[in-house]
């Protein structure tokens, strides 16, 4: 019988959330005998091969691409769970939110003070992905299943998500995997 | 010259006794004097009263009607309540921006004019309606708002634009309206002939016990809304502890679409007087207050009159009626401008001089209520009873009315029918033999008890109006057929998060998200799931919350899920499967769009 | 006078308390935990934030303020109060701007810990993200208004406790916020970094500068047993 399939994406992130689920260490090998991967930065399969049990998205939506990708992880997952702080309620990306989208390109790109930027240039190419006006938590674009807090969730938080998703068991994290930092 | 800040400041505060407790009379007056009470009148007021300037911004900046901002000699406040929506505000507030070339929330550029909408200001019958300073204007259209700014740019005085009078008492000298009392029918309670002062004169034959076992016998309950037993209510302030008790009257008028006690203060108020004076003999004290909206603050001359004429009989002040030892006066305290301050502990701070926040229960105001003293709250209408009951007897009293609800009840009614007005009914009404009273047909929803009642459609219209079927405080609002009663819900939710204190975490923000869940509904970006979502944040806020406002507040939504649940459904569309139906890609992008002069690629449609 | 013992039932656990004492007082004493945020010792009960309402006789009350009766059947823990009370907790969040990860007070913070008792993973509702200020001015002292719950416990310590009035709320409804008895800023008041009003907020909003992140993670109040076991622990 084929392996199900998880699949994994850091949309407006920092990809810590990834760095903790390489921080299951030794269990990672018992993990690739229980999961095969699709889509996922780790293996740097870009595009779906076909549907998955599990989905982990880690970051918010900043642009039209992370909106892109979450709505395709959605359609391919059968359970989809935003993990870590920055999916789950946008996170440090979303401090941007109550500043208009305008003041914040100009603090970034030319009147910040750390800027080089003789040229004045704002990048604008047609292969950048559009910009959207706030960052979005994933649940408020898709639907989302489950959700693993922390920033990042522990390596053991990931660990007995996936184990007990993997094992049909309901996910009901202990008191001390519960972590918002 | 004109006297200086400081000392205008320093003569509002002697005269009122340097009382830290009358700071709302304090900050009102600086507010009529100044058009704000500005950050530095805030540092000279807290000088004088002895108090930290913080606790004088606390409270100014509560009330709408008070502000740190000078607003204009005049200030235009255009009632946008539903009912002045329905009879066509939208215009008139056209009208009057084109005019004064500002828009709402502004100010004229030579500092004279502010223009801004306030909520319902108990004028439903005869909307759209203004006050303009402390002047209402009745019966606006665009025409009548420009012709108001031309006259206004001459002279800036809406005195001058005084056009007729209104019926009754608002001829008065003092009063001086063009409101119309707007009365449709006389019922036995209120509003019937009477012996002038025939109910104190035998409450003083009484003893106060007595009168409050008459008041019980009666079975009156409480006519603001929450229907309280009242015997029962002077039973408790009378047996608490305490050589010093008040009588404060709930003249804080401000559920939309209710205006029946504007009719009483301007008609019947010796009636009211003299049931406070009733109540004030009744549970042992000597001193009321009667708590009167901003927005009332037309009939305030007046009323001080009709106190002083009352005071000159010696029917107020010592020894009442030649009753030695028998001493009750009545001092009037003006609001501020916040629906709150019609709950009663709410309206005590406010009376105290602070925010008007809901105090924490027990103690309840009959144990601990004014200044820490056994107080009772009661309605106009309430008072009105009493003295009623005294005069002509419990048993007269349960005579009329229903079973479980003794008396009439002053219905407001408003909206889609052909004689809004104030309608003195036996409770046991039916939905529909008022709605034929009023001239009502076509009827697609009636809002019963105000936006903190409920809605009811046809099916219910066989239901009676009392307080074991339909209560009401007295606002019954008529929606015809093509009326869209979710945009009227949204409408109203609107106003409850304007008016909620913000003390309670249910209250001041369960109320938001309730009325953005509907507004995506209404945008067509909602989900049949949408209704349980409402329905448990209703219910968490209504179990939650501290007072009366967030424990009904959600009543518009809540109502309407059970009562119009059709008109939810018929918006939910068929959404794409896992996605959610309120995230909007184009509305999302449309900043990001413009800022990088490009239109998206991957969603191009 | 003998003090009268009265008793009556929480969740259906016989609970003794003294007359006089509120419901919450009663049950710390007999060692049952009710969630709360606002409720803090030494203050008058605030009953703002409605974390530990509860059915009495199966009526709502804040049990922060509400007596104990005699024979009183309370409520706590139940699906049902305890589903209301994760959606108050919930509201808190999306309401400011909770930014646990770069939050001094993480770990230490009661209405984080109080999520974590209630194991919230994340807030059924929309975020609002509302633009709101900081105040850096003072030196020892800064409050970031992003984090605030309006729970009043600053403005009634520094009344009450450090006799000073340092703090109190301004405006209404979404609008509330605290405020600084100055025209302007923090460092125009009196406050003093002694102060009680500077130790008693549950989250993060007044915070005490020049020590952040002070105790390592796994150390602080809430990393390991869950707020309200101190109480738990007396049963």
């Amino acid at each position: 019988m084929d392996k199900p399939k998880i699949a994994t994406a850091s949309l407006a992130g920092c990809f810590g959330c990834h760095m903790s689920l390489l921080d299951i260490d030794e269990r990672i090998l018992k993990l690739v005998e229980l999961v095969d991967f699709d889509k996922s930065p780790i293996n740097d399969i870009k595009e779906f091969t076909g549907q998955c049990l599990v989905g982990l998205i880690e970051g918010g939506c900043c642009n039209e691409e992370n909106v892109r990708v979450l709505r395709d992880f959605r359609k391919h997952c059968d359970i989809l769970i935003s993990v870590g702080d920055c999916a789950i309620t946008g996170g440090i990306p979303a401090m941007r939110n109550g500043i208009p989208l305008e003041e914040c390109m100009n603090e970034a790109y030319l009147s910040g003070p750390t800027v080089y930027n003789p040229n004045k240039i704002i990048p604008n190419d047609k292969e950048i992905p559009l910009i959207l006006n706030k960052v979005f938590p994933c649940h408020e674009v898709v639907k989302i299943d489950y959700y693993l807090p922390g920033c990042p969730p522990s390596a053991d938080t990931l660990w007995e998500a996936l184990v007990a998703l993997l094992n049909n068991k309901p996910l009901d994290l202990p008191y001390e995997l519960i972590k918002y930092d | 010259m004109s006297k200086s800040l400081e000392q205008v400041i320093k003569d509002i505060c002697e005269e009122c006794g340097k009382d830290r407790a009358r700071l709302m009379d304090v900050v009102n007056a600086v507010q009529k004097e100044f058009g704000a009470v500005s950050s530095q009148a805030m540092d000279l007021i807290a000088k004088e009263l002895d108090i930290h300037r913080v606790e004088v911004e606390s409270v100014v900046s509560f009330y709408a009607f008070l502000s740190p901002e000078t607003k204009g000699e005049v200030v235009i406040r255009l009632c946008n309540d539903i009912v002045d929506k329905m009879r066509g505000v939208d215009s008139v507030a056209k009208a009057f921006e084109q005019e004064l070339g500002i828009g709402m929330g502004e100010t004229t550029a030579d500092g004279k004019i502010t223009l801004e909408y306030t909520p319902c200001i108990g004028m439903c019958d005869q909307a759209p309606a203004a006050l303009i300073n402390d002047m209402v204007f009745t019966y606006l259209s665009s025409d009548k708002a420009r012709e108001i700014v031309k006259e206004l740019k001459k002279h800036n005085d809406p005195k001058k634009i005084f056009a007729r009078s209104g019926d009754g008492n608002n001829a008065h000298a003092l009063v001086r309206s063009m409101v119309h009392n707007g009365v449709r029918k006389k019922g036995p309670v209120i509003f019937a002939q009477r012996e002038e002062n025939g109910g104190l004169k035998k409450a003083l034959s009484m003893s106060p016990v007595e009168v409050i076992h008459e008041v019980k016998n009666a079975r009156l309950r409480g006519r603001g809304g929450a229907g309280f037993p009242t015997g029962m209510k002077w039973e408790f302030t009378r047996a608490a502890d305490g050589d010093k008790k008040y009588v404060i009257c709930n003249a804080d008028e401000g559920e939309p679409g209710t205006f029946k006690d504007r009719v009483i203060l301007t008609e019947q108020y010796e009636l009211l007087f003299e049931g406070m004076t009733i109540g004030g003999y009744a549970i042992g004290s000597d001193e009321g207050i009667l708590y009167l909206r901003a927005e009332y603050a037309y009939l305030y001359p007046f009323l001080q009159e009709m106190l002083k004429q009352r005071r000159e009989k010696g029917l107020l002040g010592k020894d009442i009626s030649g009753k030695t030892g028998i001493n009750f006066d009545i001092r009037i305290q003006l609001g501020a401008g916040a629906y709150i301050c019609g709950e009663e502990t709410s309206l005590i701070s406010s009376c105290e001089g602070l925010r008007g926040d809901p105090k924490t229960r027990p103690p309840f105001p009959a144990q601990k209520g004014y200044s820490g003293s056994p107080t009772t709250v009661n309605n106009v209408e309430t008072f009105c009873c009493v003295a009623r009951i005294i005069e002509k007897g419990a048993a007269w009293f349960t005579e009329i009315g229903s079973q479980g609800s003794p008396g009439t009840k002053l219905l407001s009614v408003s909206g889609d029918c052909a004689s809004p007005g104030v309608y003195e009914l036996p409770f046991g009404v039916t939905v529909k033999d008022l709605l034929q009273e009023v001239g009502a047909e076509d009827v697609r929803a009636v809002l019963v008890g105000g936006p903190s009642g409920q809605f009811i459609g046809p099916e219910m219209f066989d239901k009676t109006i009392c307080y074991d079927d339909i209560p009401t405080g007295g606002a019954v609002v008529v929606f015809g057929r093509d009326r869209d009663i979710l945009k009227t819900a949204s409408e109203y939710m609107e106003f409850f998060v304007e008016e909620s204190c913000g003390y309670c975490t249910p209250c001041r923000v369960g109320n938001v998200l309730m009325k953005q869940r509907l507004d995506d509904i209404i945008a067509g970006k909602g989900e049949p799931a949408d209704l349980d979502y409402l329905q448990e944040l209703g219910e968490t806020t209504k179990l939650g919350s501290r007072c009366g406002l967030g424990q009904t507040s959600p009543n518009p939504i809540l109502s309407t899920i059970k009562n119009f649940r059709p008109d939810y459904e018929k918006l939910f569309k068929e959404n794409e499967e896992g996605m959610n139906p309120t995230f909007d890609i184009k509305s999302a992008l449309s900043d990001g769009e413009g800022i990088a002069g490009r239109k998206s690629v991957i969603y191009t449609e | 006078m003998a003090e009268q013992t009265i008793t009556f039932t929480i969740d259906g656990v016989e609970v003794k308390g003294k007359a006089g004492q509120t419901i919450m007082q009663a049950a710390d004493e007999a060692g049952v935990y009710i969630p709360r945020l606002c409720a803090f010792k030494d203050l008058t009960p605030h009953g703002s934030c409605r974390v530990c309402v509860v059915l009495v006789n199966g009526r709502p009350q804040a049990s922060c303020t509400q007596p104990a009766t005699e024979g009183m059947v309370v409520e706590s823990e139940t699906e049902e109060i305890q589903k209301h009370r994760r959606n108050i907790i919930d509201m808190l969040f999306v309401e400011g701007n909770h930014f646990c990860m770069f939050c001094e007070k993480s770990g230490n913070c009661e209405l984080q810990a109080q999520a974590y008792r209630l194991g919230i993973c994340a807030p059924k509702y929309p975020y609002q993200f509302p633009v709101r200020d900081l105040d850096a001015s003072h030196p020892d002292i800064f409050i970031d208004h992003n984090r605030c719950i309006l729970c009043g416990r600053c403005v009634q310590a520094s009344r009450d406790l450090d006799g000073k009035t340092v703090f109190e709320f301004v405006n209404r409804g979404t609008e509330k916020k605290i405020a600084v008895n100055a025209e302007a800023k923090l460092a125009d008041t009196d406050i003093d970094i002694s102060d009680k009003a500077c130790d008693v907020c549950p989250v993060g909003a007044i915070i005490k500068k020049h020590i952040g992140f002070a105790t390592p993670v796994g150390r602080r109040l809430y990393d390991t047993e869950p707020i309200g076991s101190d109480i738990e622990k007396k049963n």
